[in-house]
């Protein structure tokens, strides 16, 4: 059962991802979720939304900043602790596999975390994939424009078809035992260099 | 058949160097392993990861596995550290702007802890804001010895400035854009301050205690009683990196190596600044040989007196209370014993004993030890005082009646 009085707090300095996560979190029925990107932030929003859960994404270097403000009880006017309940160490294992840390007030209790930090490790997890597959488009992307643009060259300095062009830089890498596309920037270099 | 494949974590500092060392060197595969190093972003990725198991080992701040023991950091995975990185190699950095106020009041510069800490306190008396100064992690080297220096110069860390933590390569910067008036931190961040802010080193750490720890290689207890082959192999390759790296012949080379994108990415004049013991504090140049040892004096020996005293700064901040159950487990966390059965293939000279004082050579000194003769470095604290491991309560009562 979610708790929706809970107040969420979500640092993260990847914007899309924060609010990825954010939308998760709104639509499982949690209205007291805020979001901020700095760090420095930090003792701002805690005193306006006194969240009870505090994600904060791995790479961000100001986790040790994060956590040190916590143990200034003076800074905060409930102890936060990161949250780990030891009973239940997949969990945490899940979180940090996922790239995120939590953190909760003193005695919360873990049926009322659990379902928010299963959100945000899959969200997490959901946005790592994801990104992942954009880069791989990309990367397919920059390769075909390598590719064309060999062929190219063998087009113009050989006087071949674009199928003969790409059957020769295929048979050149077999041969080599080498990737396609390693041969295709081997012959641009080149062409640069010997090129007018 | 391929070698075991160990998973290292680390930050990007200087004090990395005998990990990155003992991969580029090709020291790993001789001892029979191959080492993957992952940067990480923060000491608390560090402390999470290397406790879940994602590193097998890890450049941890010396401090680091003891408070995992004594029960303080959020996974209490137990840890050991069996061998060190190295001593010295941090300092304490002041923005351009302090850094006039305090040579108004007196500070020579010439990087000496006791007139610049004599110099900061006049300072402070006379100026209404609270300083800001920064540390990396509060279970550091640099908090206990910023707070030590402080301290001993008559500046209450917890009243007269505010301590706050930022991961070292922000630290610079933060600096420059006057969010911080100083910080502690280890090599290249310091001469990177000095470098491209303006900054200047007020003190170093070789000052305020002698041929002093700071890191270790940090690793499961559990993992460590699976591995002990492993465990021996990681001890010899550290030791035999720091060796290499100690040779002045090789300071460029390391230099370089450090230098690159994967590691610090900073100039390679930079970070041989440390190595070379060259020091540009903003104001003067100075030769200070013993600003960073990587392998002289022991420096890879794990003293369970240095754990003790790391442990009795802890009790003396309110990390932690004082018992001698505690003062035990803090002890235990050092493992000279695996320090010494790795290293005796290699025929080499290592302390006898598991415990020195602290304070009371002002020279090079001989040590009992095992398989030859060993002299340590000088190790005395800039106000005088004496840290024996054998009455730490009382060291304890002393500092905080001071």
């Amino acid at each position: 059962m979610p708790s929706p009085d809970l107040s969420i707090l979500i640092i993260d300095e990847n914007r899309i991802r924060a609010s990825i996560i954010e939308e998760g979190l709104r639509e499982a029925g949690y209205a007291r979720v805020a979001v901020i990107h700095d760090v420095n932030e930090v003792g701002r929003t805690i005193a306006l939304t006194m969240p009870d859960v505090i994600f904060i994404d791995l790479e961000n270097p100001k986790r040790d900043t994060l956590e040190h403000f916590f143990s200034l009880s003076r800074a905060i006017q409930r102890p936060i602790a990161m949250f780990v309940d030891r009973s239940d160490g997949t969990m945490i294992e899940k979180a940090v596999e996922a790239g995120v840390s939590a953190y909760g007030v003193d005695g919360l209790k873990k049926e009322r975390v659990k379902p928010i930090l299963d959100m945000a490790i899959s969200r997490f997890n959901a946005f790592s994939r994801l990104s992942r597959e954009l880069e791989e488009a990309r990367s397919a992307l920059e390769e075909r424009k390598i590719v064309d643009q060999a062929k190219g060259i063998l087009m113009k300095t050989k006087g071949l078809s674009e199928p003969e062009a790409y059957a020769l830089l295929r048979k050149t890498a077999m041969n080599q035992n080498r990737r396609l596309i390693d041969i295709a920037q081997s012959l641009i270099t080149a062409a640069n260099l010997l090129g007018p | 058949m391929s070698l075991p494949h160990l998973t290292a974590g680390f930050l990007p500092l200087l004090d990395s160097a005998l990990l990155v060392l003992a991969h580029e060197l090709g020291i790993a595969e001789e001892e029979g392993f191959t080492l993957g190093l992952t940067r990480e972003s923060s000491w608390a990725n560090i402390r999470d990861r290397t406790a879940l198991g994602h590193f097998d080992i890890a450049l941890v701040l010396a401090p680091m596995p003891i408070a995992a023991n004594l029960g303080l950091t959020p996974i209490a995975t137990p840890m050991i550290a069996p061998v060190m990185t190295g001593l010295g190699n941090n300092a304490i950095t002041v923005s351009a702007d302090l850094w006039s106020k305090m040579a108004d009041a007196g500070a020579p510069g010439d990087l000496a802890a006791g007139p610049a800490g004599k110099a900061l306190a006049q300072v402070i008396r006379s100026t209404p804001r609270t300083l800001r100064l920064a540390v990396v992690h509060q279970t550091s080297s640099h908090n206990y010895e910023l707070r030590y220096w402080l301290a001993a110069s008559g500046i209450d860390p917890d009243r007269d400035v505010e301590i706050v933590v930022l991961p070292p390569p922000l630290l610079p910067e933060a600096l420059g854009g006057g969010g911080l008036d100083g910080y502690c931190v280890g090599e290249p961040w310091n001469s990177v301050g000095v470098a491209n802010f303006g900054a200047r080193i007020a003190t170093t750490k070789s000052s305020i205690w002698q041929w002093s720890p700071d890191k270790a290689v940090g690793m499961r207890s559990d993992w460590a009683e699976q591995n002990p082959d492993l465990v021996a192999a990681t001890i010899r390759a550290v030791y035999r990196a720091g060796q290499w790296c100690q040779d002045s012949a090789n300071h460029r080379r390391a230099a370089e190596i450090m230098a690159g994108p994967a590691y610090l990415n900073q100039p390679v004049e930079i970070v041989a600044r440390a190595l070379t013991g060259q020091i540009d504090g903003g104001v003067q140049q100075l030769s200070i040989p013993d600003f960073y040892v990587p392998h002289a004096g022991a420096a890879n020996f794990p003293w369970k007196s240095h754990a003790l005293w790391y442990y009795s700064q802890m009790v003396r901040w309110g990390e932690v209370g004082f018992s001698a159950a505690n003062a035990a487990k803090a002890a235990a966390t050092f493992r000279p014993d695996l320090y010494r059965a790795a290293l005796a293939p290699l025929g080499v000279a290592v302390p006898a004993q598991d415990l020195r004082i602290d304070g009371a050579q002002a020279d090079k000194h001989a040590t009992p030890a095992i398989g030859g003769t060993l002299e340590l470095g000088p190790n005395r604290f800039f106000d005088g005082q004496i840290f024996d491991p054998s009455a730490v309560e009382s060291y304890i009562r002393s500092q905080a009646t001071s």
